[in-house]
């Protein structure tokens, strides 16, 4: 550590210059944005093109049934430019202080709507079923981002999501079939989370171990474990291996609203369990005693130590609850999802929640904005080539990745972790 | 304590500190096959059904599954014995290829194995944890299979040089993005080859992909067009012995990671950079440049450890050709205490493990993947060591012998 040597005033200063550098910054990145979405999806555009959003999602009866969306597709993105720069020049002469993450946000939701109605001129897209797989696929990454939060805010990394996600999907998935009930088969995922949580935090916290390391370790144990109990039973006795999903269902009020009715509130249990879990973890975090002495764990361990605060036990409760968040996540893939447990199912989505944690800086409703934005480019995904956009898929599967190295790189809005974040905590020194 | 009592500390004798270093992995890797060896009688439905109808014939039928296991494993990665001896006795040359087929592909695994140990552990040496490797091995994978195949008429002694100083130029590349990345801003390099991994699999889904660009036109599968002759690795023995030139490649990587961390001023850096980066600092070492170097070097040999594989064994690129030797070799790295010779050491038990594997999935009906739950128990172990002092009631080997690797997220 270094240690600067400037009197309180000078420090003021600086930071007071550096955020009105950061603060153009934005407004230069928000312009570059808006240029960059005139040329790519404006330029060359037929004046007469209309693109046409559908907005209803299956058989709906014909009273109910909500007209198309019609817009004229250069007039659409040309005015969305024009707004994204006028946001640019606000930002850059005077700046939108504590809301311009949210105006990044939507500068973001800004190009991607643009896009859209650039792939789609002259053709059509389902926006609303586009928009409910955006938050179907949100949910195990969100799930996942409260996990890691849940232990990263009380100082222990788990890059462990992944494993927890497989192992939990796996024996959900086995202990569904065998006793023919699905919420069991969550209990059991639920369960085995907890338990690699729990060897997770003896080896980080009691033994000391690097937290990646012990993270790897479970990563590589889930894998083993699940792919080996897979291709043993699973492939062999198939009545083990299917669980069957559960069922959605729409919220009685909310559910019952067009467009975000379907959008957000309809779905199975995983869709509103990420809701409940969303909000408590929150609220635990940020407005309860645990919450404030599970921060200050995360932050400064020692300073938490001299005010009487059991670290070692709040870093286990912390690390064993998340753990049980991953396991339901888990549980997503085989019952909320697939219905089966096929290897490697996951599919790296523990390490997108992983991202969407670090892209949300750490905070439950950040991680959730990140996770649907990551949704977003999966949902994207299944489309393009529908759309004939002369993109390939894999790129925009890229997008989570490279989104979150820039984020934490800090080019824009610089992802900062708890402090004591990784730090094994010993009481001597 | 009794040490009050005893004489100054001196350094203790030279076999007992080969003894002390060498003992724990090996209790570690013994543990670990412990483990494993429950974990086969557990799932066995032999012993599943005896233990319902009649829990007196268990034992037996533990006793059969893992023998039957532990042979297979053993013919798999070793050979049989008999078989050997009776075909150097017949002279029939087939024979003789066939008896030698077991231990000299287990070698041709630890080939890539080595390369890719040694990357992770020039990067626990700089105080790095390379997580990348697997990205940096496909990266060295796809830039040397270019060159392997689309440069033509090349003679063998140039184009091989060629397509192999790819790979590693490629893996290089590939780590140098999160080196600058640690090195200017201070993100993590965990986190950032995590996401170079997925952007390494992806790019080379969309290389392979329908109409992709290193896609064989006349192929349904995933793969790249085959290398041109005149860039394949030497092969020693007749088909089917894979043995090739690659392996003493890698021996001499060891022995040049091993000058390079031990005998030069950089290497002197970059270790001390890796233990203390303050002290490194008031030093007057540039830690950027010494991340940057020893980043780099990582991804180069991870790189080699793709280009070895697509020019010495499997002559094109296919679709997750790598059954994860990057992660693989984290372990391979502990164990090995990441120094060149441990690598090495662990690198060929690792392949002979891995490649024995494949035979026991065939001859005794365990799934390959028991290997990925014997590493994990590996790693925990050697991360671990009281867990090992405690099953086995061993005393602490004494002050400092214990590496803790402790990084955060941020700076």
């Amino acid at each position: 550590m270094t240690t600067t040597t400037a009197t309180p005033s000078a420090a003021a200063m600086r930071a007071t210059r550096a955020y009105i550098r950061r603060s153009r910054i934005y407004g230069i990145v928000f312009i570059a944005i808006a240029l960059a979405m005139y040329w790519l999806f404006a330029v060359g555009v037929d004046r007469a093109s209309v693109t046409t959003y559908t907005l209803n999602l299956g058989p709906v009866p014909a009273e109910q049934r909500l007209p198309d969306w019609v817009v004229p597709s250069y007039t659409t993105v040309t005015l969305l430019t024009m707004l994204a720069v006028a946001m640019g020049a606000y930002q850059l002469v005077r700046g939108f202080g504590r809301a311009t993450t949210v105006m990044l946000g939507l500068i973001i939701v800004f190009f991607v709507f643009s896009f859209l109605t650039w792939a789609t001129r002259d053709q059509s897209i389902n926006l609303v079923g586009m928009l409910k797989t955006m938050v179907q696929r949100a949910v195990p990454l969100t799930i996942g981002a409260l996990s890691g939060v849940l232990c990263e805010r009380a100082g222990v990394v788990n890059i462990a999501i992944e494993g927890m996600f497989l192992s939990g999907a796996m024996f959900g998935g086995l202990v569904g079939s065998v006793t023919g009930n699905l919420w069991i088969g969550v209990l059991a995922a639920v369960l085995v989370g907890t338990l690699l949580a729990a060897v997770h935090a003896v080896l980080s916290i009691r033994y000391m171990v690097d937290q990646i390391v012990s993270g790897m370790v479970i990563n590589i144990f889930s894998v083993g474990i699940t792919s080996f109990i897979s291709s043993k039973f699973l492939q062999v006795f198939q009545e083990l291996n299917n669980p069957g999903t559960f069922k959605p269902f729409a919220l009685p009020v909310l559910g019952k609203i067009p467009i975000i009715g379907p959008i957000f509130f309809e779905g199975n249990i995983f869709l509103f369990g990420m809701y409940i879990l969303l909000i408590v973890v929150h609220v635990a975090l940020f407005y309860t005693r645990w919450g404030l002495r599970t921060r200050a764990v995360g932050e400064h361990p020692r300073a938490a130590d001299t005010l009487g605060i059991n670290v070692f036990r709040t870093r286990y409760v912390a690390v064993i609850l998340g753990g049980a968040v991953a396991g339901f996540g888990g549980a997503y893939f085989t019952l909320g999802s697939v219905g089966r447990f096929d290897e490697l199912m996951t599919a790296g989505r523990g390490f997108i929640s992983l991202a969407a944690m670090i892209f949300g800086k750490w905070m439950p409703f950040g991680a959730f904005g990140a996770s649907l934005i990551f949704g977003f480019a999966e949902s994207l995904q299944g489309k393009l080539s529908i759309l004939k956009v002369p993109i390939p898929s894999q790129f925009l599967l890229m997008a989570p990745y490279i989104a979150t190295m820039i984020a934490l790189a800090g080019l824009i809005g610089r992802a900062v972790p708890p402090a004591a974040d990784g730090k094994p905590y010993t009481k001597d020194h | 304590m009794a040490q009050l009592a005893a004489s100054p500390p001196s350094a203790p004798p030279l076999w007992r500190q080969i003894v002390q270093t060498v003992a724990m992995p090996l209790l570690a890797i013994f543990t670990a096959l412990v483990a494993g060896s429950l974990l086969i009688i557990l799932t066995d439905l032999e012993v599943l059904v005896a233990l319902r109808d009649a829990p007196g014939r268990a034992p037996a039928a533990a006793w059969k599954a893992i023998t039957t296991a532990y042979g297979a494993l053993w013919q798999g990665s070793i050979g049989s014995p008999t078989q050997i001896v009776e075909a150097l006795a017949s002279g029939d040359s087939r024979a003789i290829a066939q008896a030698f087929f077991p231990i000299t592909d287990s070698l041709v695994t630890a080939t890539p194995y080595i390369f890719a140990g040694l990357a992770v552990a020039v990067g626990f040496r700089a105080g790095l944890f390379n997580i990348g490797v697997e990205g940096q091995l496909y990266i060295g994978a796809i830039t040397s299979v270019w060159v392997g195949f689309a440069i033509k008429g090349l003679p063998p002694i140039i184009h091989i040089p060629l397509a192999l100083l790819a790979g590693p130029a490629g893996g290089a590349l590939w780590a140098f993005i999160p080196a600058i990345l640690k090195a200017k801003t201070g993100a993590h390099e965990v986190i950032n080859t995590i996401m170079m991994n997925y952007i390494a699999f992806r790019l080379s889904e969309w290389l392979l992909s329908y109409k992709g660009p290193l896609k064989r036109p006349d192929s349904a599968n995933p793969v790249s067009p085959f290398i041109e002759k005149s860039a394949e690795l030497p092969r020693f023995f007749p088909d089917p012995i894979r043995f090739h030139l690659g392996f003493f490649i890698a021996l001499g990587m060891a022995a040049f990671v091993f000058w390079f961390l031990f005998k030069t001023t950089w290497g002197f850096e970059v270790r001390t950079v890796g233990q203390n980066p303050d002290a490194a600092r008031y030093a007057g070492m540039n830690i950027t440049r010494n991340i940057i170097i020893a980043m780099c070097l990582s991804g180069a040999l991870a790189g080699l450890a793709g280009a070895n594989e697509v020019l010495g064994v499997n002559h094109n690129l296919a679709l997750a050709f790598s059954p994860g030797y990057g992660f693989d070799s984290i372990a391979i790295a502990l164990v090995g205490k990441s120094h060149p010779l441990g690598v090495v050491l662990t690198a060929l038990l690792f392949g002979t493990l891995r490649g024995g594997a494949t035979r026991m999935q065939n001859l005794a009906r365990i799934p390959v993947e028991i290997i990925d739950v014997i590493q994990a128990l590996v790693i925990a172990f050697i991360a671990a060591p009281a867990i090992i002092r405690a099953i086995y009631r061993l005393r602490q080997a004494g002050p400092g012998a214990e590496t803790v690797f402790t990084r955060g997220w941020g700076k």
